[in-house]
């Protein structure tokens, strides 16, 4: 599935009435099959164009397009969200069910999937603890299986594994890797780690500081399946070093404005 | 004139927080029930105070059994009962139902919440006439009136739930195809419950209140009758064990609203 942003803006009208452009004129198209980083400094707005791919904001002007083949029944996206948005009273197999249950697949097979993607997140023992009784990594493990069950035609993840210590998101990191280079769903990953977007992702699309615009796109030439050992390779660097050139000044800005 | 000289010693670390421990103190609160009991025998026994004022507790046990064995204390137990439960469970849904409708949706919440905010303080006894000469004197008005005082507390505390739900589980339900009604379902109702029982426990009280005022006028049994004729009686021992009922009742209420909630929402923390 092909996803096309064209001219997208969004406008915050603030309660006294002064509005904050979050989005400004962005356009941008993510290939089938393609795994795109949104990249940017804090307040770029890089959320606010996931919460809108996923029909979760309205848009103030542009319009966003999925073009392709799509199977019956299978939703446009599903979400991987930062803070995990795990349903505190459905146990673990319960949250990867519900999108199962809005696509209206009867018990059974609702079962057999939900297994299954679990089993494949590695949570097999874990099916029936509460979001409360489980780790940081296992809870977004959660999350991710719950996107991945319902087979959306592209994948949309937002800043999935910030709330994480370094080990965990290292390892999550290489195991979404995995399991997206068999798959190989459309993907578009927000993050504001250069190391991250740069070490997941086929193109990295740097977004600048508030009112968000489209800076740059950035070709990873990495091969795949990526390694941990490619961290240092000359191609790495070289790609990381020229998008921190490129929002460095923007980040320095942030924090002079103090702008979250 | 000098400073004092600096002297090299080891200090060993100790826990600064100790005093702010907070501790359960079990036996204690088992010690201070019994303790204010036997005191309150003791002070019967001594003859400071007329029995007729103040009757002793193990009289009032007497009583109490007596009353258990004439079947008297059964008749009014399942008159209140009857009355409490009737109105606590029609009050409690009406103010469930009513407190997520006005929570979810922006019309019934622009036209509920002034006319709750109007009605919710006043007294609800002070409707006890009206109900009376609305429902009759007999018991639907009494139903009534708990019913009221439970009402409120639930719509009240169930609206706040609704209202404070976390926006970020409504847009991950929404994110995986849930509608309004998925999303109030799955998402509104189940993160209300805390607040519901919060609201149960308030109305439980409030119930026990309004049950004993409403049976203080034109009945032949319950747990007000009993006191309320007790009284007139000067059989203070018998008023005693209407009292001691109600306590018994209160406690009990709250006891299984808390052995409930633990059922309801196995997935709380802690």
């Amino acid at each position: 599935m092909k996803v096309i942003v064209d001219r997208l803006g969004k406008i915050y009208r603030e309660r006294r009435g002064h509005a904050v452009t979050a989005l400004e004129d962005v356009t941008f198209t993510v290939a089938p099959e393609e795994f795109l980083a949104l990249l940017g400094p804090s307040g770029c707005g890089k959320s606010t164009l996931l919460g809108a791919i996923a029909g979760l904001l309205p848009a103030s002007s542009g319009g966003i397009f999925f073009e392709g083949e799509r199977r019956a029944g299978q939703p446009l996206t599903a979400t991987v969200f930062q803070e995990f948005a795990l349903f505190p009273w459905r146990t673990a197999r319960a949250n990867v069910e519900l999108g199962l249950e809005e696509l209206g697949l009867p018990g059974a097979e609702r079962t057999a999937r939900a297994r299954r993607h679990i089993e494949q997140m590695g949570l097999g023992g874990f099916e029936d603890r509460y979001p409360h009784q489980l780790s940081g990594g296992m809870r977004q493990r959660v999350g991710i299986a719950r996107a991945l069950a319902v087979d959306p035609a592209v994948l949309l993840m937002d800043e999935p594994f910030s709330a994480l210590d370094a080990q965990t998101r290292t390892l999550m990191m290489e195991e979404l890797l995995a399991i997206w280079e068999r798959a190989r769903t459309t993907i578009v990953y927000v993050t504001h780690n250069i190391q991250e977007a740069v070490f997941m992702a086929d193109r990295v699309l740097v977004l600048s500081r508030r009112p968000g615009r489209v800076l740059a796109s950035v070709p990873v030439a990495l091969p795949r399946p990526r390694t941990e050992a490619m961290l240092g390779d000359p191609s790495f660097v070289a790609t990381a070093d020229r998008i921190w050139g490129l929002i460095r000044s923007q980040a320095q800005a942030a924090l002079v404005g103090g702008q979250g | 004139m000098s400073m004092p000289r600096a002297s090299a010693s080891r200090v060993p670390v100790e826990d600064r927080t100790r005093f702010l421990v907070r501790r359960n103190h079990r036996a204690l609160r088992v010690a201070a029930l019994v303790g204010a009991v036997v005191l309150w025998e003791l002070l019967c026994r001594a003859g400071w105070v007329p029995a007729l004022f103040l009757p002793s507790p193990l009289g009032v046990l007497r009583e109490a059994r007596d009353m258990l064995v004439s079947g008297e204390l059964a008749v009014h137990l399942a008159a209140s009962l009857k009355r409490l439960i009737l109105g606590f469970v029609l009050g409690g849904a009406a103010g469930i139902a009513v407190g997520i409708v006005v929570g979810v949706f922006s019309v019934a919440e622009a036209v509920g919440t002034p006319l709750i905010a109007a009605t919710f303080p006043i007294p609800k006894i002070a409707l006890l006439p009206l109900l009376i000469l609305w429902l009759g004197i007999g018991e639907p008005s009494k139903v009534a009136v708990i019913a009221l005082g439970v009402f409120f507390p639930l719509a009240l505390n169930t609206y706040a739930g609704a209202r404070q739900v976390d926006p970020v589980l409504v847009r991950a339900a929404v994110a995986f195809g849930a509608g309004r009604w998925s999303v109030i379902r799955k998402v509104i109702v189940p993160s209300t419950l805390p607040m519901v029982f919060a609201g149960l426990k308030l109305g439980a009280g409030t119930a026990l209140l309004l049950l004993v005022a409403a049976e203080m006028i034109a009945v032949e049994s319950g747990i007000g009758f009993l006191v309320l004729n007790a009284a007139n009686l000067m059989a203070t021992t018998k008023l005693m064990v209407g009292i001691v009922l109600l306590s018994a009742l209160g406690v009990l209420s709250h006891w299984g609203l808390v052995a409930l909630e633990r059922v309801v929402i196995p997935w709380r923390e802690g």
